[in-house]
């Protein structure tokens, strides 16, 4: 009697136990899904109403799915926004940049990696220490020093700077140079290759991982960069796609153009997503290392 | 990174100070080859760092146009900071308002979400790259994309808010709402703080939970007990690294709405850069002790959470 009470009280307990799984399970897909939508609905909607007919951007409710599919907005959208001078800026400006933050990154990472000098731990703590200075102290010095040797209107604000190092990809890459044995380089040493040759034949291939991380982030930061190319670059055939958008979204008149304003984003934004889903493990690789490893 | 810097600063105390004269032959001409590979980024901090650093404190006593050379004030500026410009603690406030919310929005949405997607969930990868793909948009396009969520009458926000029962918010002509809808904006970056929460989550050893649950510790008591204070570190570090993003907010409110409606939207990067950048004759002076308020602002945020970490963050034993 008994042993079968507890037995139905047992199958009475894994029901409810599976009822609730289930329940939370349903729970935890249903946020999932919802969150998924919130996060991707405005970037779809960019997308869709990119081939929308004018009139139908602004009809409430919400309509998602062109009624007649118009291509020519990408077309009507160039018209007025130089497209090809933007990129072909834009691309210069982030191809240089990351051969300089690539280039001085990796050397003073294997600087502060492997070899031992006075005062490395201080200066590396400095190095820390200026991911916290905030861009708006350096903001009007800077731009002062670059007026006067008449840097204004050129890209060597944009990219000069990027052949001194970057707080944040050199500390990327030294924690990487720190896991490499030292038994390869010593081998290296013994084998009579100088320094210079060690760096760039030995670790700068076994380093790989960090610089395809820092190349990504590299070029995150100078094809999203808005404030730089914003003081600098007042002409507009230096413009570049960042400031080539902004304008054509505050062009007089063309503030209610909504499905080219559309259509212009989707051509900023395709380049990077397509970067992105290359390689997305690396993007996220670069999220995590900003947020803690160490 | 936190711990980073922590083992950085425990590596400079107590350490007997080498002099060059006491170094080998070997050891100094290593100390040479050191020293080469670091100059790019040793002259970089005194160009782009110090450099700027110093000189914007220097500016900030002077009134300087950019074709005119600084002309010494004193302290005049900031006296009129302090007492003559109400756009200052109108901006401060409003950047504040920014602060808390966003980083508030980010922590906790970002902690809950990676929690979600740390129970043994199916398709991990597909969820992340979901959550993750808002924050990889160039913000110029973000914000022209975001103008029409938040588009009063036909945007997806208030279409969203409907079902709901409420009726259209005018977002950007309501002083009352338009903040609140630059911290709705922000939930797109929480993909990036709920990536790093992940990977710290699963950095977790399975042990610690099974040793919890022969305890008899339920959920909450794990993770309360368990997950959050191992996360302590990761927690310290993004709560460091968002506040201080937070405080520097400027491109999307430039594009979105130059600090309108009735300045409800101006935050303090956007009056600096104002004086600096859009009024005429330019006020880089005057500019320049905002940016060393700001600095002074920022840095005491810091310090202050910086202090506070040996009180909550938890570093597992012997970990460096």
């Amino acid at each position: 009697m008994s042993a079968i009470a507890t037995q139905s009280a047992n199958l009475r307990s894994d029901a409810l136990t599976r009822a609730t799984r289930i329940i939370g399970r349903i729970l935890l897909y249903g946020i999932l899904i919802f969150m998924s939508l919130w996060f991707i609905a405005p970037l779809f909607w960019m997308f869709m109403s990119s081939f929308m007919p004018l009139e139908q951007v602004g009809v409430f409710p919400v309509e998602w799915i062109p009624r007649v599919w118009q291509p020519e907005n990408y077309t009507d959208a160039l018209k007025f926004w130089k497209f090809g001078t933007t990129f072909r800026n834009t691309m210069i400006i982030t191809i240089f940049s990351l051969v300089g933050d690539i280039g001085s990154c990796t050397l003073v990472a294997y600087g502060f990696a492997r070899f031992r000098f006075p005062f490395r731990d201080t200066l590396f703590l400095i190095l820390l220490a200026t991911l916290m200075l905030p861009f708006a102290v350096r903001l009007i010095p800077v731009y002062a020093a670059y007026d006067a040797i008449g840097w204004i209107d050129t890209f060597y604000p944009l990219i000069v700077p990027n052949f001194f190092g970057n707080a944040f990809y050199i500390f990327i890459c030294r924690q990487f140079f720190l896991g490499i044995p030292q038994d390869l380089l010593d081998a290296a040493k013994i084998d009579g290759a100088s320094e210079f040759r060690i760096f760039t034949q030995v670790m700068i291939p076994l380093a790989k991982p960090a610089i395809v991380v820092i190349a990504i982030l590299s070029f995150q930061n100078s094809w999203n960069d808005f404030l730089g190319p914003l003081i600098y670059l007042k002409d507009p055939d230096l413009h570049t796609l960042a400031i080539g958008l902004y304008k054509f979204t505050s062009l007089p008149g063309q503030g209610g153009i909504y499905n080219q304003q559309m259509a212009a984003s989707v051509m900023m934004v395709l380049p990077v997503l397509i970067v992105f889903f290359m390689f997305q493990k690396q993007f996220i690789q670069g999220a995590n290392l900003s947020g803690m490893k160490g | 990174m936190a711990t980073a810097f922590g083992s950085q600063f425990s590596a400079l105390r107590g350490r007997r100070r080498e002099r060059w004269s006491d170094l080998s032959p070997m050891r100094k001409r290593e100390a040479k080859f050191g020293f080469l590979f670091i100059a790019p980024w040793f002259i970089g901090v005194l160009l782009f760092a110090l450099f700027p650093f110093v000189a914007s404190f220097v500016l900030s006593f002077t009134k300087y146009n950019i074709v005119a050379p600084p002309r010494w004030v004193g302290a005049e500026h900031y006296e009129h900071i302090f007492t003559d410009d109400p756009l200052f603690l109108k901006s401060l406030r409003n950047t504040a308002v920014y602060v808390g919310g966003s980083v508030a929005i980010r922590i906790v949405l970002g902690f809950a979400l990676a929690l979600l997607l740390n129970t043994k969930v199916r398709f991990l990868g597909l969820w992340r790259t979901l959550f993750y793909v808002p924050s990889v948009v160039p913000i110029v396009a973000l914000s022209i994309v975001w103008l029409y969520v938040l588009n009063a009458r036909a945007g997806l926000l208030n279409w969203f808010l409907g079902f709901f029962g409420i009726s259209r918010i005018r977002w950007f002509a309501d002083p009352d709402f338009a903040m609140l809808a630059f911290l709705i904006m922000s939930t797109t970056w929480v993909g990036v703080t709920m990536v790093i929460f992940l990977a710290g989550l699963q950095g977790i050893p399975e042990e610690y939970y099974d040793a919890a649950k022969i305890d008899g510790a339920n959920m909450v008591q794990r993770l309360w007990r368990v997950t959050i204070p191992l996360m302590t570190p990761t927690i310290y570090l993004n709560v460091l690294i968002n506040i201080i993003g937070a405080f520097q907010v400027f491109t999307q409110v430039f594009i979105m709405t130059g600090g309108a409606p009735r300045d409800a939207t101006r935050t303090y990067v956007l009056h600096l850069f104002d004086h600096a950048f859009q009024y005429l004759p330019p006020q880089m002076g005057y500019s320049s002790a905002l940016a060393w308020i700001l600095f002074m602002i920022i840095f005491a945020f810091t310090a202050v959470i910086v202090a506070s970490s040996q009180r909550w963050v938890f570093y597992q034993g012997g970990e460096e």
